[in-house]
C-alpha cells in the first residue's frame, strides 16, 4: 500500500469534492487549472551551494544542493554528474516512516531528476575539471517538509531555483574562482490528478487521497516535453493526455514568468 | 536516454534502422504461458533479445501483516534484473530503477485485477529480467499479465503495451538496445486493450505535443498486435495440454 494513499478520506468530503468538481469548482475554491499559492524562500540554507524552499499551498519543501568534486562516469568523461536524492522525512506526514527511501521517495527523486536532466537544464560539459578524471558533482537533496499534496510539483520547483542559484565551490577546492552553476535551461512541471472524469491540476491532500491516476508532465520554455510519468492505479484516455499535455505547456509558462524568474 | 554522444547512423536513406526494421516494426515477439511448474501461473516472452520470465503466486496469505488490505488484495510486483542479462555486470538486488519500474509496473497491473475479490491476500508477481536489450519494463508487464491470466486470477481484461521512441528526430516503434543509448527520447507506453485506457505512461527525452501524440498512435496499434500474441499464447497452453491443434 502506498504512503501517499494511507491518508484516510471521509465518504462526505469524497462526495463532496467529486460534486464540487462537478460544478466546475474545488474544495478550496480553485479553478481545475490553477495552483495554490506559491511562495519561495531563495537561499534557505546558507551553508548549501544552493537552497530553496517552496510552499505550494500547505505542502512545503526544502532543497538543498551540495557541490563536490568527483570522479565522472566511465561513459560520460566529459561531463559533470547529476545525482537526485528525496527524503520523506517523518516529521512532514503521519503516514511517513523513518529508514532508507521507499519506492514513493524513489519515484520522486527519479521524476525530479528526468525533467531537469532531460531539459538539459544544467551545463554539465561545463563542469569538467580534468577530463576523464575530475569533474563537479551536483548532489541535489530533497527534503519533503510538510506533505500537503503534490510533492512533485513542489519538488521541481525548489530543485529548479535552487540550482539557480548555485554557485559552484572552486575556491574553496584550489580550483579558480567561484562561479555560477551553468543553466541552460528552465523546467517545470505540472502534476495533475483524475477524479472521476475529471482532470485538475496541482491536487492538495485529499484530492490526491481519492485520485484514481496522476501524472507529472515536465516542460521547457520552448514548450518541449522531457519528462512524463503517470503515477497511481487508474487510467488516461489519449485525448486527457493530449490536453493536459497542452494545459501544462501554458501554466508552465505562467509558473516559469511569473514565480521562477521573479522570485526574491 | 542516457546522454551518450551520437556517432552511428540510426536510420539509413531507406529509412531502415540499424537492425533492418522499418519506423513502424516491432521486434519478433514469441509468448509462452505456463512454464513453471511451482508458480500458480507462469509466462516467458522472448521480444527481440529480451529474454524474460514472470511468475505469480496468489492470492496468497500477506506477509509482512501489516501491509494488508482488509477491503483488497494487495499486487505487488517486483522486477529484477539478473546480474548477467546485460554488459557489463549488474550488482544484483533491487537498485533505484528496478524500485521505480516495479512500483509503475505493479500500478499498470492493479487496474486490471479485481483485487476486491480476494481482500486480506496477497498477489506477487515476480519478473526475472534474464537477458536485457531495450525495452524490458514493456516485456515484462505483457509477460506478468500473461502470467496472471495464466494463474486464473480474475481480470477486466489483459494489459498490453509497447515503446516508442525518438531517433533521428523521427518517431519510431520499439527502441531496442543501440537506438535505447543513442537516441532521442524513450516513452513506454501500456493499455487496457478492450478500452484502449492508458495505465502505464513515462517519457524522458526531447518531444513535442505533435510527436508525442503520433508516438501514442504507434503504441496503442503496436499494443493491440501484443493483445492478440497474448491471447493466443494462453490458447496454446491449453491446447498443448489437450494434445491436438487449436482450431478457431
Amino acid at each position: 500500500m502506498s504512503k501517499f494513499t494511507e491518508n484516510v478520506v471521509s465518504e462526505i468530503t469524497k462526495d463532496y469534492i467529486k460534486k464540487l468538481l462537478e460544478k466546475g469548482t474545488r474544495l478550496d475554491g480553485r479553478n481545475h487549472d490553477e495552483y495554490r499559492k506559491i511562495e519561495v524562500q531563495r537561499n534557505f540554507i546558507p551553508r548549501a551551494e544552493g537552497s530553496a524552499l517552496v510552499k505550494i499551498g500547505k505542502t512545503q519543501v526544502l532543497v538543498g544542493i551540495k557541490v563536490e568534486k568527483g570522479m565522472p562516469f566511465p561513459d560520460t568523461p566529459n561531463m559533470g554528474i547529476l545525482a537526485t536524492n528525496a527524503e520523506l522525512v517523518p516529521l512532514a506526514s503521519p503516514t511517513f516512516e523513518p529508514g532508507p527511501p521507499g519506492e514513493e521517495a524513489i519515484e520522486l527523486a527519479r521524476v525530479v531528476d528526468r525533467g531537469i536532466r532531460e531539459g538539459k537544464v544544467i551545463d554539465l560539459e561545463k563542469l569538467v575539471i580534468k577530463e576523464n578524471e575530475l569533474v563537479w558533482v551536483i548532489f541535489v537533496d530533497i527534503h519533503v517538509l510538510d506533505y500537503d499534496g503534490n510533492l512533485f510539483d513542489a519538488s521541481s520547483l525548489a530543485t529548479m531555483i535552487a540550482l539557480l542559484d548555485t554557485i559552484v565551490p572552486a575556491k574553496k577546492n584550489n580550483l579558480g574562482e567561484d562561479f555560477k552553476l551553468p543553466i541552460n535551461h528552465i523546467a517545470v512541471s505540472n502534476t495533475f490528478v483524475k477524479i472521476g472524469n475529471k482532470i485538475v491540476v496541482d491536487p492538495n491532500l485529499d484530492e490526491e487521497n481519492i485520485a484514481s491516476a496522476r501524472i507529472t508532465i515536465s516542460t521547457t520554455e520552448d514548450g518541449r516535453v522531457h519528462a512524463i510519468q503517470k503515477g497511481l492505479e487508474g487510467s488516461f484516455t489519449v485525448e486527457e493526455i493530449l490536453n493536459i499535455i497542452e494545459m501544462s505547456k501554458k501554466i508552465g509558462k505562467d509558473i516559469r514568468e511569473n514565480v521562477i524568474m521573479k522570485r526574491d | 536516454m542516457s546522454g551518450m554522444k551520437n556517432d552511428i547512423k540510426l536510420i539509413d536513406e531507406s529509412g531502415r534502422r540499424i537492425d533492418g526494421r522499418l519506423y513502424n516494426e516491432m521486434r519478433p515477439i514469441k509468448i509462452e504461458a505456463g512454464v513453471l511448474e511451482r508458480a500458480d501461473g507462469s509466462a516467458y516472452i522472448e521480444w527481440g533479445n529480451n529474454k524474460i520470465i514472470a511468475a505469480v503466486f496468489g492470492p496468497r496469505e500477506t506477509y509482512p501483516k501489516h501491509i494488508q488490505d482488509p477491503s483488497r488484495a494487495v499486487l505487488r510486483a517486483r522486477y529484477n534484473m539478473a546480474a548477467f542479462s546485460v554488459d557489463e555486470r549488474k550488482k544484483p538486488g533491487p537498485d533505484r530503477r528496478s524500485v521505480e519500474l516495479s512500483l509503475v509496473i505493479s500500478n499498470a497491473l492493479s487496474s486490471v485485477v479485481f483485487l476486491e475479490q480476494y481482500p486480506r491476500t496477497s498477489i506477487d508477481v515476480f519478473i526475472e529480467v534474464l537477458q536485457a536489450d531495450a525495452g524490458t519494463r514493456i516485456a515484462g508487464l505483457t509477460a506478468a499479465s500473461v502470467a496472471l491470466a495464466d494463474a486464473g486470477i480474475p481480470m477486466k481484461d489483459l494489459i498490453a503495451g509497447c515503446a516508442v521512441g525518438k531517433i533521428e528526430n523521427r518517431i519510431v516503434l520499439d527502441l531496442n538496445k543501440e537506438e535505447d543509448n543513442y537516441g532521442q527520447a524513450d516513452m513506454p507506453v501500456a493499455i487496457i486493450p478492450r478500452t484502449q485506457e492508458i495505465v502505464l505512461f513515462q517519457m524522458d527525452g526531447d518531444m513535442d505535443d505533435s510527436e508525442i501524440k503520433e508516438g501514442l498512435k504507434l503504441a496503442i496499434d503496436a499494443a493491440m498486435k501484443i493483445y492478440e500474441l497474448e491471447k493466443q499464447a494462453l490458447r496454446n497452453k491449453y491446447v498443448k495440454l489437450a494434445g491436438g491443434d487449436f482450431d478457431e
